[in-house]
């Protein structure tokens, strides 16, 4: 069993309008950053868990689909890395 | 390791390292006499908090004590968490308001926020559940941006609680002026509702009882809120923002819904919620109040942080958690109640004979100081007092504003903010949550039924502190007439209220001039309208480097509508009522709408009220209600005569003709501050309603044509407009200045 | 006929919908509380409002793990009427037992007001008192109702009669105006306006009424023929 830390982007799929990214997007316009054409708001979620090293993917994978995005609106990546322990 | 980084007693002396927590050379010499020994540093962070004005009131004790507090219904003033009223059958209303200034002006959303839990536990630590929330605000003018952001983040805070958690957000007021550009205030209220037999004090009573901590863990947040409260806002402020908690409200329904079944079980002793200095004021307070003492072991308290040192465990201001005193023997099922809500309990303590605050962690002694040394042996200042210079000239000035074209006065009126509709406020405020709000936010009051009885409850918060700045004392007594005439508007008998003094720097003896005259002014008017005050807060140091806000002494005052039927709403209700004025035309300008708007700041000598006529208005007002002879009822307040007779026409797609009731077309227009009523009547119930308000001038007529028509006395027409084209400036005004640009 | 109100931590309209039942339409109503496991006993079931478990990572994400759903589950598999208002619609669509999902208000602020809605569909069993093309005073109180589907969901709750209510001003940002939906068996119903906030005109509408007697209605129908 070893430990990572996981990092979770779960980000809005293709064509779902994001209310508050386009919220942000005008404001900046109106700040003056007109070279702005879009924002897109995502959440980051860190996971430290400890697993065997080759089941950590697919228990990520099934966090994901199960709880932490919703596949109807959303869409998620993932990095993983080994904590090193002192 | 940590305590290492602390200084020790000798450095703390030496150093004069407690001028950093906000106290004075005697204030430490007090305490080495309480002590008879150098307080170590974590019994230092014990006394600055509880000596600070948010805990101890020692700026304002002096004045506080001139409150009437007592009343036929009173069955608890102030003192603990809230100030509880009898209303008939055993039931009684529980209430209090709270300021939340200071982190509100750091971090606006979060600010606010916890600002509302912490108003929602002082109810139902009493043993209340809570079942309206309502708050009065105050920001510097729309057009800066920095007050925009604030503004936003505040009502999106006091939504983000108040909606999650599930009271209703029923009403408020907000005003805005350039005074409280820097220095924003939030104070919100809570009403709950309590059968006599479950009220419960803060008392830790019955020697080895143990001590319960419930709720959410203890964190690093909000250390030295309290003092942080008591001190002006500077640009270190911003520096300051660790000082400002974070806010769960999920948790505190939980919360809510285990005390509830806690409080029922017949083996609680005492329960307190952990608000301003946390641990250290809940446990401190219950013992004194007791005539007992506490110890407790700093190991059992629950950390969200490793390595937490007992100095920042006492002081920590860390949301949603409640102490509890329960009988030895007891703490499973307490526990057990606790765990069905997914709450942790944990006993960290018990109940001593010793009179002493006596703290354990890793085995050692860390603190051991007298209860009553913190608790209730601050010291108290007098500080002195001084007339400021402005006051005089204000008496002595007349003012009387120039007006050539009515109707676009009237409008540009209508589109002020502290005028405008607040309809982009309270659309965010989940106001319907419970089913039981009859009068939603807009009108004079709120009101909210009793489910199960014929009883509802009317509620307000008031403050035109223009008026309290040109004459705290005329202005204090006019703050608690306003909140009673919103009261007695709405068909409800006024039964006490809570107050929120706000205030600038009371070292300054201009400004504790104005808590004084103020204070006195709040105080004889409360006597004089049988409306004891229960409980309140007090909130000073509102400045910044600009200088001091208005005195603001906000009032939140509730009433008793005995049958629903009663309920009354400033609104017209049918076309071919006949409308009344009651009052008197007299010129008012200083301090109105108007002077604001065409001299940029408000001057002159404020109205003067008169008392004895006030209440021979509430009764008579309240006598045409239960009668059922009125239709609606609306005091003339912001925008005077003019700007009230139109709002009573928004949302209900009728009109009005009326003349003005004196040839005085200015005065009659547009003067503020007397005790002036607009009155709605069926033409079937003339008669009866005459006869019971004589003074009452039949004015004109409600019609079905949309249309506003003022007239002169003479007859000739002044303001002919329609009121959907006035409807839409004046719901529109707040929305626009949020969006526009700048 | 005995209603079961769900009651998930952070529910907050359990209250009024358990009113709405026991005063508005004088049925038998108990709270059941989200570790329970069985509804046999109740023939219909009620999501209520509010913000269960805070609504912390999306609205109804964290209760449709609460061992009361597989029981939910089961009663809209076995027929019976099953109401989700506010939150109790987005548990449902967290759960799968309706399609869609729901993002932040356009306007990003929670709004609460009185929402004029058409109801488009009176043939199903939550709808069937009220009138065809009827417009209905309902009060709305959401951050989160800003509904969502694909093209060919939509499509395919057009074509199959599943869109229950609309507003008549889309105040959310909801696709095609969407203010609640059915299943496509039409048993389970999820909308964001509140109707147990609308039962009596003291508070300012009682156009809500109409939904629940329409569920009694049904249930009484249906038990005439099977006893």
């Amino acid at each position: 069993m070893m430990t990572f830390e996981v990092t979770i982007y779960v980000t809005w799929k293709n064509g779902v309008l994001d209310p508050q990214g386009a919220a942000v997007t005008e404001s900046l316009h109106k700040l003056g950053y007109e070279g702005v054409e879009s924002v897109s708001i995502s959440k980051m979620m860190q996971v430290r868990l400890t697993a065997e090293k080759e089941e950590v993917e697919a228990q990520v994978t099934e966090m994901c689909e199960k709880l932490l995005a919703n596949p109807v609106i959303e869409d998620y990546t993932f990095e993983i890395e080994e904590v090193i322990s002192l | 390791m940590q305590l290492l980084r602390e200084p020790s007693p000798e450095m703390i002396q030496e150093q004069k390292l407690y001028t950093e927590m906000g106290m004075t050379d005697e204030e430490f010499d007090l305490v080495l006499k309480e002590l008879g020994r150098l307080p170590n540093y974590t019994e230092l962070g014990l006394f600055s908090v509880m000596w600070s004005e948010h805990c101890s009131y020692k700026n304002s004790k002096v004045l506080l004590k001139k409150f009437p507090v007592e009343g036929e219904r009173v069955l608890q003033g102030p003192g603990e968490g809230a100030g509880i009223i009898d209303i008939d059958d055993e039931q009684a209303v529980v209430f209090k308001i709270e300021s939340h200034n200071h982190p509100s002006a750091v971090e606006p959303y979060e600010g606010a926020a916890t600002g509302v839990g912490g108003i929602i536990r002082d109810v139902f630590s009493m043993g209340a559940r809570p079942i309206a929330l309502m708050n009065s605000l105050r920001f510097g003018e729309l057009r800066n941006p920095r007050v925009k952001y604030i503004f936003e983040g505040v009502v999106a805070g006091i939504a983000g609680y108040g909606n999650c958690i599930g009271i209703p957000t029923v009403g408020g007021e907000i005003q805005f002026d350039d005074c409280y550009e820097g220095n924003p205030l939030v104070n919100a209220m809570c009403v709950g509702l309590i059968d006599h037999k479950d009220i419960q004090k803060g008392q830790a009573k019955g020697i080895g009882n143990p001590v319960l901590y419930v709720g959410a863990s203890t964190g690093r947040d909000g250390i030295h809120g309290a003092t942080f409260a008591s001190e002006e806002l500077s640009e270190d402020s911003e520096a300051k923002r660790p000082a400002v908690q974070v806010g769960d409200p999920f948790m505190e329904k939980l919360l809510i819904e285990a005390c509830l079944v806690a409080i029922k079980h017949p083996k609680l002793v005492g329960i307190q919620d952990m608000g301003a200095a946390g641990l250290t004021s809940s446990s401190a307070e219950m013992a004194s109040k007791a005539g007992s003492g506490i110890t407790m072991n700093l190991d059992h308290v629950p950390q969200r942080e490793k390595g937490m040192t007992p100095y920042e465990m006492m002081l920590s201001e860390s949301q949603e958690r409640m102490l509890l005193v329960v009988e030895k023997g007891s703490e499973q099922e307490f526990i057990d109640i606790f765990e069905h809500w997914g709450l942790k309990a944990a006993i960290v303590g018990e109940v001593t004979d010793d009179h002493r605050l006596t703290l354990l962690h890793n085995g050692e002694t860390v603190a051991d100081v007298p209860v009553d040394a913190l608790a209730e042996e601050a010291p108290v200042y007098h500080k002195p007092s001084k007339e400021p210079a402005y006051f005089k000239e204000f008496q002595a000035q007349e003012y009387r504003p120039k007006v050539e074209n009515y109707s676009e006065t009237l409008k540009t009126l209508l589109q002020q903010p502290t005028i405008a509709s607040k309809e982009w406020v309270y659309e965010q405020y989940d106001h319907m949550v419970r089913t039981s709000t009859v009068v939603a936010p807009g009108s004079d009051a709120a009101v909210v039924r009793i489910r199960g009885t014929k009883k509802a409850l009317a509620m307000t918060t008031d403050c035109n502190s223009r008026f309290i700045y040109l004459d705290p004392y005329e202005g204090g007594k006019l703050a608690v007439a306003e909140a009673a005439r919103n009261i007695v508007a709405s068909g409800a008998e006024p039964l006490g209220l809570t107050d929120c003094l706000n205030y600038g720097s009371p070292d300054k003896p201009e400004i504790f001039w104005q808590l004084e005259r103020s204070t006195d002014g709040l105080s004889e008017a409360c006597r004089e309208l049988g409306t004891p005050v229960v409980g309140g807060n007090v909130s000073l140091y509102n400045e910044t480097s600009k200088g001091a806000i208005y005195p603001t002494p906000v009032i939140g005052m509730v009433g008793l509508i005995h049958d629903t039927n009663h309920i009354t709403t400033q609104a017209v209700k049918q076309a071919g009522d006949l409308v009344y004025f009651l009052g008197e035309v007299t010129p008012a300008f200083a301090g109105t709408e108007l002077q604001k708007l065409q001299e940029g700041r408000i001057f002159g000598k404020a109205p003067v009220v008169d008392l004895k006529l006030e209440k021979k208005r509430h009764t008579e007002i309240l006598d045409a209600i239960h009668k059922e002879t009125t239709a609606s009822v609306h005091d003339v307040s912001e925008g005077g005569f003019a700007a009230s007779l139109t709002e009573k026409l928004f949302g209900t797609g009728l009109g009005a003709e009326v003349t003005l009731p004196s040839e005085d077309t200015l005065a009659a227009s547009f003067s503020e501050g007397n005790a002036n009523y607009i009155i709605t009547v069926p033409a079937e119930k003339q008669e009866m309603f005459e006869e019971i308000i004589t003074e009452a001038v039949l004015i004109g007529k409600v019609t079905e044509q949309p249309t506003l028509r003022i007239n002169e006395k003479s007859g000739a027409n002044l303001i002919t407009e329609s009121v959907a084209s006035l409807e839409e400036l004046w719901r529109g005004a707040i929305a626009c200045a949020v969006k526009s640009k700048g | 006929m005995k209603f079961a109100v769900i009651m998930f931590p952070g529910s907050n309209c359990d209250l009024d919908m358990f009113h709405a039942i026991q005063d508005g339409i004088g049925e038998e109503v108990s709270y059941v509380w989200h570790n329970d496991t069985n509804l046999d006993e109740y023939d219909g079931v009620l999501l209520p409002g509010g913000f269960s478990y805070g609504d912390y990572l999306r609205a109804g994400a964290i209760a449709h793990f609460s061992p009361i759903m597989e029981a939910v589950k089961k009663a809209a598999a076995e027929g019976k009427p099953v109401l989700g208002v506010c939150n109790g619609f987005q548990v449902l669509l967290e759960s799968g037992l309706l399609p869609g999902a729901m993002r932040r208000n356009e306007n990003l602020h929670f709004i609460c007001k009185n929402a004029a809605l058409q109801v488009e569909n009176t043939e199903t069993m939550f709808t069937r008192s009220y009138a065809p093309g009827q417009e209905v005073i309902i009060p709305v109180a959401h951050g989160e109702g800003n509904y969502y589907c694909d093209e060919k969901t939509l499509a395919a709750l057009k074509e199959n009669n599943q869109i229950a209510f609309t507003y008549k001003q889309n105040q959310n940002g909801s696709v095609a105006d969407i203010a609640g939906i059915t299943n496509e068996a039409g048993n389970v119903l999820g909308m964001m306006p509140h109707p147990e906030r609308a039962m009596e005109t003291l508070l300012g509408s009682e156009d809500g009424k109409k939904l629940f007697e329409s569920i009694v209605k049904e249930w009484k129908d249906k038990h005439a023929i099977t006893t």
